[in-house]
């Protein structure tokens, strides 16, 4: 029988999670890193035991984490993000000019491909590459250099580089979404990037249809259908059938169409999931209900998902990194919250409960469905 | 022989346990003992200083000798007593309460 194996990261180290496919019991190994905050664990498509882990701390910076036995045991790899020429300014919250300054690694994401290929995406934002397993990492400075660089400015939670996804019909194409610049297109594996923002507004830049400004929060796509991509921008969520050369709106009947994380199920390439989240100055969900939407429509009608979910008093959030989904036959749907809990459901979201419940705040969930 | 303590994250990120001591050719600083220590523990690099800059991290001091000489040039003499191994050179992180 599968197995699945659910990767969290928190405010206090990391935690992985198993179950054999019927999810109803679950092993949790943690914290590793204690104290840390690890952003991002995430595992290769190509090799399911290569785990990466993203530690950071405002005291001792990045340090890079690799596991070769499926989080058993780490490595700390390199831990250099070295930004290519002149990194040059980009805007502070007030307009004005601010250095470019590497802070953190956001997202981590293995090579669809290449066992020892990894992309990083960091803040303040770009996207670095190693081939040598996290040893050493070189910038795609193709992105930084796009030329709207300059313009770009951080949201709330700081300039990221948080989505990465890569294309698996063509190796050439990926894109990535910064907070606050907007979603990013290479077709030449890296070298180049274009703004693919057509069809988002944004009322808290000047011009709201620009090309760059938009503060993204999460890009997901089904990997039968690479040229749609759903996404959760700061408010509205947004899809797109042609590789993001234009977006439309399909927020539909949402509560609020204000959120983070967003997904796809793992079968049903039409079948999409949201948290939505009061708003950018009330960050828990609706009052008071924590409540996960599914659209089986690719966007538009909505349902509220609530069995098993708490349907009062509750007042956490889940951030952008923190949802994910298995593959098993009947997929499961995962997501954490800020209260530390981890909540999944075996079949699709129609029913809930969670795996592990006091956690220290949930930063990200990946799941891998192993064999 | 000179001693050096870490804060205790950096102790378990390098599989540390207790004080370092560590050998240091030439005169005692900063700068010879950060060399030192991560040329024996490579994933300590980047934790304490800059990459590339090599300057102390911000949250970061060095005490030694009931002394703050987190201000102090890198280059400048470490305390005799530092030198000698009789104090440690302490890398503290600050008080911090945050997240």
């Amino acid at each position: 029988m599968s197995k699945v194996r659910v990767l969290v990261g928190t405010r206090k180290g990391a935690f992985v999670l198993t179950s054999d496919g019927k999810r109803d019991k679950w092993d949790v190994s943690g914290p590793h890193f204690a104290g840390w905050e690890i952003y991002h664990v995430k595992g290769s498509p190509v090799d399911p035991n290569r785990l990466y882990a993203s530690q950071s701390s405002g005291w001792f910076g990045q340090v890079i984490q690799r596991s070769d036995d499926g989080g058993k045991s780490w490595e700390a790899v390199g831990n250099q993000f070295a930004y290519e020429g002149v990194p040059g300014t980009h805007q502070w919250y007030d307009g004005t000019a601010h250095p470019w300054e590497f802070k953190r690694v956001w997202h981590l994401e293995p090579s669809l491909t290449e066992r020892e290929t990894v992309y990083a995406g960091v803040e303040d934002a770009a996207l670095f590459r190693s081939e040598d397993g996290g040893a050493s990492w070189q910038e795609l400075s193709g992105l930084r250099g796009h030329g709207s660089g300059p313009h770009w400015q951080p949201g709330a939670g700081g300039m990221c580089l948080h989505t990465i996804v890569q294309d698996p019909s063509d190796p050439g194409r990926m894109f990535i979404a910064i907070s606050s610049a907007g979603a990013f297109r290479t077709d030449d594996g890296g070298k180049s990037w274009r703004a693919i923002n057509q069809g988002l507004r944004s009322e808290h830049i000047p011009d709201p249809t620009a090309e760059v400004g938009h503060c993204v929060h999460r890009i997901a796509m089904h990997e039968s259908r690479p040229e749609v991509l759903f996404m959760q921008k700061h408010w509205d969520v947004m899809r797109t059938d042609d590789a993001g050369e234009s977006w439309k709106e399909v927020s539909g009947n949402l509560p609020t169409d204000f959120g983070f994380a967003i997904d796809v199920h793992a079968h049903e390439p039409e079948t999409i999931y949201v948290v939505p989240i009061k708003s950018d100055s009330e960050h828990f969900p609706p009052e008071g209900k924590l409540r996960v939407y599914r659209s089986k429509t690719g966007g538009n009608e909505w349902e509220a998902l609530t069995k098993g979910l708490p349907q009062k008093d509750c007042y956490v959030n889940v951030l952008r990194d923190a949802m994910a989904v298995d593959s098993m036959d009947s997929c499961g749907i995962y997501f954490g919250t800020t209260g530390g809990q981890v909540y999944a459901s075996a079949d699709a979201g129609d029913n809930w409960a969670p795996i592990v419940r006091d956690l220290p705040a949930v930063l990200s969930v990946e799941v891998q469905t192993l064999p | 022989m000179i001693r050096v303590l870490l804060p205790a994250h950096l102790r378990t990120l390098a599989k540390i346990s207790g004080e370092v001591e560590l050998e240091v050719a030439g005169q005692v600083t900063q700068r010879s003992v950060l060399d030192a220590l991560e040329a024996r523990y490579p994933v300590l690099r980047g934790t304490i200083r800059d990459h590339v800059t090599q300057e102390r991290r911000a949250f970061l001091r060095f005490f030694a000798c009931e002394e703050d000489l987190s201000h102090e040039s890198p280059d400048a003499p470490l305390p005799d007593a530092v030198g000698l191994g009789k104090e440690p050179l302490l890398v503290v992180g600050a008080v911090a309460g945050g997240l």
